[in-house]
């Protein structure tokens, strides 16, 4: 943990601070809501690589960034992006032709094994799973499980209840718990310790966050501390849990943020093209994201202020209402 | 009324669902079920999603089950850890409904949503489980949605992401899962239940216009047809619910 109280860094210096080279890391949000895409493009720029990437369901995020190049490894239930993507597309190639490795879970159990690691318990207890390949089969061998002694030494065990008699066999299914190196959450609210609040679904990201050695929250909105404190019940996030708190606007761009702005369904389709041609996603990643400085100036050039003015967020409903997704 | 065999699966499915059950959909054609009972048959069910929306109100459809449009008017919100929690507790999980589909189904309803080939090196790459294996273990009622293909439809599927009855009637029991497991298969020419005994997969349901080698031809294992009945076509009402009110604008109808 960051023991200064000041966390405001830029992105630059935050992902710089904790992003390292081979680095165990984990992402927050689902699918095509609340990716922390501004710290990943910061990811891809700064060219960092080996990244071991734990995710429940993380879609386009982890999708950039293992078409990138960035990932070596991924422990992950779910890489689809909704109705623009029933399975990723980068993840898709990659992992067929054997570029990155991978180890599948079920969304409960990447939840179950970030909340072992927020607790700090090595383990967690499911009925999930029993019967099926994700027990039998495994994606990381004995050798690389000796070799890095952050991953498990076994990816799941099945366990008796050791509560019951004997005769009344009770089986379970034992999770190990993740505690990453660095946890990347984008949320809506944040002060400057660090005191972070999500609004609309947390998904797993508390339990990531405090899993985890290190903590980047990007943010929609720097607050003053006293208008967290006015409603308590709705922060997510102590500041002690949090290394750098980085004020990216439109920081899940192009995924959703309740309150704030929708998903934009224009360029999640035009990433299906850019992502399906080899050429075209080397130049996108060249000119759009290494060749931009920033998140904003990524935004002015993949999509303009019509476009954003597009996707902002009724403040009703969260969403932007009536948009053409089609 | 005119309609395409995919909203005729839509309403198949949505007829299975009755008012108080709590509905656990995935994204794309099982929202689109879950919201069509709602305009029909079950005013009464809950929504629920995976990402921890409880009782959303939906007022367009979600292109996924993270999207906003699950967010706003919902009754609670929790986490993941919470979602499947309230399906592994036997007490909350006996009233929820799954609704799942995958790329692979056997007869006896074990799903494959990972992968074709080796696992280790896959000739084609799925998703993965998401939340499927969790409401295959944990949920007593699952409704499986799938196109009927002969690939779709195997003898032994390539990995089993999700269990269904496993390889014999107490499969289930033996390996410590729920005793009740997978209701029935909902395809875009029939539906397949699963045979009391046996747990094996029969043919339940023919839909109008579909003739039986439709279905025999398409499938990549023996199936007992003889239970077959002929089911109800959707009436004007149920086409409604799906076209005007819950899809308006068929994004994912088409």
């Amino acid at each position: 943990m960051n023991p200064d109280n000041r966390k405001i860094q830029t992105i630059f210096q935050a992902v710089k601070t904790y992003v390292k080279d081979g680095n165990h890391i984990s992402i927050g949000g689902f699918t095509i809501s609340r990716n922390p895409m501004a710290c990943i493009h910061e990811i891809i720029r700064q060219n960092i690589k080996n990244l071991h990437v734990y995710a429940h369901s993380n879609g386009q995020g982890l999708d950039e960034l293992i078409g990138a190049g960035a990932v070596k490894r991924v422990e992950i239930a779910y890489s689809g992006n909704g109705r623009f993507a029933p399975t990723c597309i980068c993840f898709k190639r990659m992992v067929e032709n054997n570029s990155v490795q991978v180890e599948d879970y079920s969304n409960f159990q990447m939840a179950l094994r970030f909340l072992a690691g927020s607790l700090g318990i090595p383990f967690m207890p499911t009925y999930s799973s029993l019967g099926t390949d994700i027990i039998e089969k495994w994606g990381f061998d004995t050798e690389l499980r000796h070799q890095d002694n952050k991953i498990a030494r076994e990816k799941i065990v099945v366990f008796d209840n050791p509560f019951v008699e004997k005769e009344n066999i009770d089986r379970l299914v034992l999770v190990p718990a993740i505690n990453p190196d660095v946890t990347i959450i984008h949320a809506q609210k944040a002060d400057i310790n660090g005191n972070t609040r999500i609004e609309g679904l947390t998904f797993s990201d508390v339990e990531q966050v405090k899993a985890s050695k290190h903590v980047i929250v990007t943010c929609e909105e720097i607050v003053e501390k006293s208008t967290l404190k006015e409603d308590p019940g709705s922060n997510h996030i102590p500041c002690f849990c949090v290394d750098a708190v980085v004020h990216i606007p439109l920081g899940a761009y192009p995924t959703a943020c309740f309150n704030y702005y929708d998903y934009d369904p224009v360029f999640l389709e035009a990433y299906k093209t850019i992502a399906s041609d080899y050429k075209r996603f080397m130049e996108y990643l060249e000119n759009d994201i290494r060749g931009t400085e920033n998140h904003s100036e990524f935004i002015q050039k993949i999509a303009g202020d019509k476009r954003i003015k597009s996707i902002k967020a009724d403040l009703k409903k969260g969403y932007s209402v009536g948009m053409k997704r089609k | 009324m005119k309609y395409t065999p995919k909203e005729m699966m839509i309403i198949a499915a949505a007829r299975k669902i009755k008012n108080f059950d709590i509905v656990f959909c995935g994204t794309g054609i099982s929202i689109l079920a879950a919201m069509a009972a709602k305009n029909m048959n079950a005013p009464k069910s809950i929504l629920f999603f995976e990402t921890g929306a409880v009782d959303s109100v939906l007022e367009e459809i979600p292109l996924a089950v993270s999207d906003s449009r699950v967010m706003y008017n919902a009754s609670s919100y929790c986490s993941l850890v919470e979602t499947f929690g309230y399906m592994q507790n036997r007490n909350t999980g006996k009233n929820i409904i799954g609704i799942i589909g995958a790329a692979q189904i056997d007869k006896y309803g074990n799903l494959n949503s990972t992968c074709i080939g080796e696992y280790g090196s896959p000739e084609i790459r799925f998703p993965g489980s998401g939340g499927a294996c969790d409401v295959a273990s944990f949920v007593g009622r699952t409704i499986i949605f799938m196109k009927l293909e002969k690939r779709k439809f195997v003898e032994k599927v390539d990995y089993i992401t999700s269990p269904g009855w496993l390889a014999s009637p107490d499969g289930r029991k033996k390996a410590g899962l729920s005793a009740d497991g997978p209701t029935c298969v909902v395809t875009d020419k029939g539906i397949m239940g699963f045979d009391k005994n046996s747990k094996e997969m029969y043919l339940s349901e023919i839909y109008p216009g579909v003739e039986l080698n439709e279905i025999e031809n398409n499938i990549g294992f023996q199936i007992d047809t003889t239970r077959a009945q002929g089911t109800s076509p959707p009436l004007a009402s149920e086409i409604e619910a799906i076209r005007k009110k819950s899809d308006p604008e068929r994004l994912i109808l088409d």
